[in-house]
This record gives C-alpha cells, structure tokens and sequence, in this order.
C-alpha cells in the first residue's frame, strides 16, 4: 500500500446563515493514496463539491467555514492555512477541475493567456519557455492545433474542448492531487468517453492522484480504485470499487446501485428508495438514512452507527451486526 | 396490426441565419432534416442523441410548439399540420407535454392546485367543485397527497416537482405525453421514483409515450422502441432490445459503448470518437457521420445514405447496409 498524500480526518464545515448552522460536511474521514483514483459519489446535498471545496481552501466564507476536523497534505495539517500558504499548495500540488467548462473559463481572454497565467504563477519562466509549455500542454491533453488554439477565446471551443483546456490548465504545474468535481456531467457521453480516457491517461502517466467526484456510479465502476459513498454530509460507505458493487455494505449504497436502469437487461421495474433526501440543517436522531431505509431497526432511530470495518467500511448497524 | 396512432413523416425544422443586412439569409441550421416515424397506442418510443441533435425540437414540432418547416404529423389518422390555431390549440388536449427542468416549468406564483387545473380551465373542463375534485385526484394519482395542493412549488423538492408536472399533463386525459428529459435533472434514487411512476401511469391509462434524453439506460428501460439521431436526422430505428443487443450503425455502437457501465467487472470495450459533433450549420458532405466514422468508405462522403429498412424490421441510415 502506498502511502497517503492527503488525508482528512473529522473534517465539519458548515454554513452560517439566516436559519442558524448548516453543517453541510459532517464529520468525514477518507485519505487518498499516491497515483490513485480515489470517487466521491453521492446524491445532490449530500457534501461532495463542499468536501473538495474546504480541501482547496475555496469555501465562499462568510458563510461557510471549516469547524472541526484535520486536512492533512503531505502530513501538514492545511485546514486553517493562511492564504498566501493555500496559493502556493492550490495548483503546484493540489489543483481542481470544475463541473462547468462554460463558466469556469473567462471569456475575456484568450486560451493561451488563461492558461501562461496559471503556469506563471508558480514558475518564472521566460515568454517563449511559457509559450512552448503551454503549447505542450494542450497537445498532452490532446487538442489538435495548440499554437492557434493559444489565440483563440473560450466560445469559439466546445465543451469537450474546454474541458480539455481546464484540465490542461490543472496540470500546468504537475500537481500531486486533482480534484475533479463532476468533470464530465456537463458534456455528451461520446465526449465524456474522450475526457474520462484522457484523465485515466495523465493518472498513468503523471501519476498524478484523481478525487472524482461525481454522482454517476458508472464512471466511478470504470474509473476509480477505491470510492467513498456519502449521505447527507456524511460518508456512510468506503472501500474498493469491486468490493462496494458486489457486496454493498450500507442499504443506501445497495439501493443507488439498483436503481440504475440496465443498459443490458431489462427489468420491468426499477428498484426505488422510498422518500428524498433530508434537508441539510433538520433535526435527526439516529441514522440519517433510517427513514428511507428499508431493513430499518429499532436502534436505527436512536443511535447513530459509526464508520466501521477495515479496508471495506460502512456506517449501518445491520452489516456490523452481521459482521 | 393496429394503425398508428401518430405518425410522422418528413418533419424537417430549418433555421435561417440572417447576417448583413435587409435580413438576408446567408445559411441555415437543419435542426431536424426529414425525420421519420410512427407510434402505435400504448407504446413508448424513446428517441435519444446527444445534445443539439434536434431531439427536443422534434418533441415540440410534434405539438407544434415550435412550427415545422415542412413535413406531416398524422394523428389519429389527421393531419394536424392543417390545423389553425385555434384547432391546434384544442389538438393539444390530446397531446401533453412534460418538460426537463421541474423547476423553470412551474409558475412560481401559482399554488400546485391552480397549476393543475389550469389545462382543465383552458379546455373548458367541468365546473368548479369538479375540477378542485380531479386535482386532489391527480395528486393522489402521482404519489402526493391532496393537501399539497395549497402549497407553492418552491415548497417541494425536483422529483416532487416533476410529479406536479406529470399530473399537469394528465390533467386533460391526454393521448399522447410527450417527456422531453423528464428525469434528467433528477438524483438517481429519485429519477427511478419518476420512472416507475411513467409506467404504471401508462398501464393505467393506456398512454402513448415519446420519451426523449440522452440517457441510453433510462431510455432503454422505459421504451418499446428506439431512435437514435444524430445531427438533425434519425440513423437507427427498432424495437428496443433490438437495438440495445445488436446495434448496426456505428454511431449506435459507439454511443452505446461509450456509457459507463455501473460495474466494475464489465470492461467494456469502448470506441471513443474522435473530435465533436459537426456544427448543423455545415453538416459534412454525404453522411453526416462519416467524418467522425471508424468504419467510413469512400462512398459515405459522396452520398447521403437513407432510411432503410433490413429483413429484421430494423431501420438504419448507413452505406454499409446497401
């Protein structure tokens, strides 16, 4: 087993606003190995895009704000880094891709620009050593014509094109960890094919660590080594791909997986779990998922299971009953 | 065999663009280019592509919510393309419509009460008492419950939502439902709520669907039958086991393969495409695939293929079926 470049350990962020404390992340733990596809899954609410946020110390605070828990990079604790530490780490060896390649590139300057500003940042190197990087660049994430594309503004790409600039743009400086937030929700399936082959490419070949956030269990089963699958702020399961899809350990993660319509197989009916998700900030006792679950107990109601188990964890009294 | 109940042939939807000026037309986008097909009672069909394909244009052009260029819509054995107005107004009784996003499709100042008996106020149906009646009916009928009718639809979450919209839609006792992308704004566990819920509406009420997203999965799960377009045009049409068990034009294929299999243990081979979708502005020469084909000849850039049909029933729009 390698060892662990990021670890967070505990972490709590929450937001503060008219209603009082929202605890958006609430208390999770998960570490990412050195050259590893580490996915994030989990439905929408549940704390996954706040997670990478309070890693990359880009949390829009006020109103959010980290109140417990570690964030270790390297062994350093960076959760309450100073600004000026967070600027150094944020793209040099932690760097992060957005789910919008639309809005996430400014449509004011040209590709090349945007992306010698990032190099820039963190090397000094001269006009023309900048140019030939950039240009290297996007040939590495495969984009034809890179010395024009360099002159060209963010609306006369497409999508997968852009993508392909943030991504370039995220390994301008060989990060150690890439944060992907649902990196190819917003594109066609042909061109999320493109992008996800790219990524597990440069992970190959830069060993260049991935946290794949996303909610499609699809991409997770095809991409990643391990996965963390969260529950309203919580991780509720965390283990190899294989292990969690052929033997879920937590009645949520069970439930997601048959949920799926088969591309190869047709059911008459699909698998449902009851009710939605609860609101962030309501009152609960118990598991959180009791009220949707169907194996619920008694003692579901009342005490709150813990994350549990070794290589394959899971937060539910029923499995660690079993066990 | 029974006759279908809308048929489509040649739908063709084009846009110019106007540059210079007095409004000349230097181009025009073939959002949709001849499309062709036909629906019988009962049945679900399912038209999937990727995005800018034309397949929500086509969904509206069916309801003339957008007016075709050319092109006839047989329902029930008329052609609604000759309706006026007024006609086609009524028309729409019989065909509903349910939109993707649950949360623009919803009047925000409308309580979920008035929003569900508004189609039955614009089709004169029943009086009053009747109406607030089927209302409460409806909700029901959609998995919520009549109280919810007080409330405004900020107040529920997106599947709730779409279930507003699909009791909106069965307000009028509609024919025809068309869902453009009902779930794909939905969380998973969720979205198989919604499904679920299309399905045994369409038993319950023998309810013709064309269901329409990018989704293959879903698609393929709730469809009788399947098209697939590309590019403003169909490029395979069968029966949906068909399809998904034996595709034959090698967009198919590639699409199809290019979905991540929610399971680890099936590695699929996937055909990754190169480069995007061509702009409908300049679709290429001859077939509009064959720049981005693994299997192009040298005829596919010469001729456009059409619609034909195989032994098996099976329509596919490739050379390679001549």
């Amino acid at each position: 087993m390698s060892e662990a470049i990021l670890k967070v350990e505990g972490l709590k962020t929450s937001f503060f606003t008219d209603d009082g404390e929202i605890p958006a992340v609430d208390g999770i733990d998960f570490s990412v190995n050195e050259g590893e596809i580490l996915g994030i899954v989990g439905e929408s609410g549940c704390g996954k895009s706040v997670t990478s946020l309070s890693i990359m110390g880009l949390l829009p605070s006020p109103p959010g704000k980290i109140v417990g828990g570690h964030i270790f990079y390297k062994g350093e604790d960076i959760s309450h880094a100073k600004e000026s530490k967070m600027r150094k780490l944020r793209g040099n060896d932690i760097a992060m891709i957005f789910q919008e390649p639309m809005t996430s590139l400014n449509p004011v300057f040209t590709i090349g620009e945007q992306l010698m500003e990032a190099i820039r940042l963190h090397n000094h190197l001269s006009k023309k050593a900048l140019t030939e990087r950039a240009v290297e660049l996007l040939k590495l994430v495969g984009l034809p014509r890179a010395k024009e594309l360099l002159k060209e503004y963010p609306h006369e790409l497409s999508g997968g094109m852009r993508q392909r600039v943030m991504i370039a743009m995220a390994m301008s400086c060989n990060p150690k960890v890439l944060i992907a937030d649902e990196p190819t929700t917003a594109l066609d399936v042909t061109i999320q094919a493109q992008i996800l082959d790219l990524m597990i490419k440069l992970n190959r070949e830069t060993h260049t660590a991935i946290i794949m956030i996303t909610h499609d269990l699809g991409v997770v089963a095809q991409m990643c080594n391990r996965v963390v699958v969260m529950y309203a702020g919580k991780v509720v399961e965390e283990g190899l791909v294989k292990d969690i899809f052929n033997h879920p350990k937590h009645p949520y993660t069970e439930g997601l997986i048959q949920s799926i319509p088969d591309l190869y197989g047709k059911k008459d009916y699909l698998h449902t779990i009851k009710g939605s998700v609860p609101k962030p900030g309501s009152i609960h006792k118990g598991c959180l998922f009791a009220p949707r679950c169907e194996f619920v107990m008694d003692k579901c109601r009342v005490n709150t299971p813990e994350l549990l188990g070794d290589s394959h964890k899971s937060r539910c009294f029923l499995h660690q009953e079993k066990a | 065999m029974s006759e279908p109940l809308l048929k489509v042939e040649n739908l063709k939807k084009y846009y110019p663009i106007k540059s210079g000026g007095f409004g000349k037309v230097s181009e025009t986008v073939r959002a949709v280019d001849g499309v062709s097909f036909s629906i019988r009672e009962g049945e679900t069909l399912g038209i999937v592509g990727e995005s800018g394909c034309g397949k929500s244009t086509t969904g509206r052009m069916i309801m003339r919510l957008i007016e075709p260029t050319e092109g006839k819509i047989m329902f029930q054995g008329k052609n609604i393309m000759n309706l006026s107005k007024r006609d086609m107004r009524k028309a729409r009784k019989d065909i509903q419509m349910i939109f993707q996003d649950p949360f623009a499709s919803l009047n925000p100042r409308h309580t979920v009460g008035r929003i569900i008996e508004e189609p039955m106020i614009v089709h004169k149906m029943g009086n009053r008492k009747q109406r607030q009646k089927r209302v409460e009916e409806l909700l029901e009928l959609v998995g919520l419950s009549a109280y919810h009718a007080r409330r405004y639809p900020h107040q529920f979450s997106g599947g709730q939502r779409q279930r507003i919209g699909i009791a909106r839609a069965l307000a009028v006792q509609p024919k025809v439902i068309i869902a453009d992308e009902p779930v794909s704004a939905l969380d998973v566990s969720v979205q198989s709520q919604v499904l679920n819920l299309l399905k045994d509406l369409q038993k319950k009420f023998n309810l013709t669907f064309i269901f329409i997203a990018h989704d293959l999965s879903v698609v393929r799960h709730i469809s009788d039958s399947v098209g697939v377009m590309y590019l403003g045009k169909i490029v395979e049409l069968s029966e949906s086991e068909n399809l998904y068990n034996h595709p034959n034009h090698p967009y198919t294929k590639a699409l199809l393969s290019a979905v991540p299999v929610p399971d680890p243990e099936i590695k699929t081979k996937r055909i990754i495409l190169e480069g995007d979708v061509p702009s409908p502005a300049h679709p290429p020469s001859g077939c509009a695939f064959h720049d981005r084909c693994p299997v192009a000849m040298d005829i596919c850039s010469k001729e456009r293929p059409h619609l034909k049909t195989l032994e098996d029933g099976r329509m596919v729009s490739c050379h390679l079926f001549d």
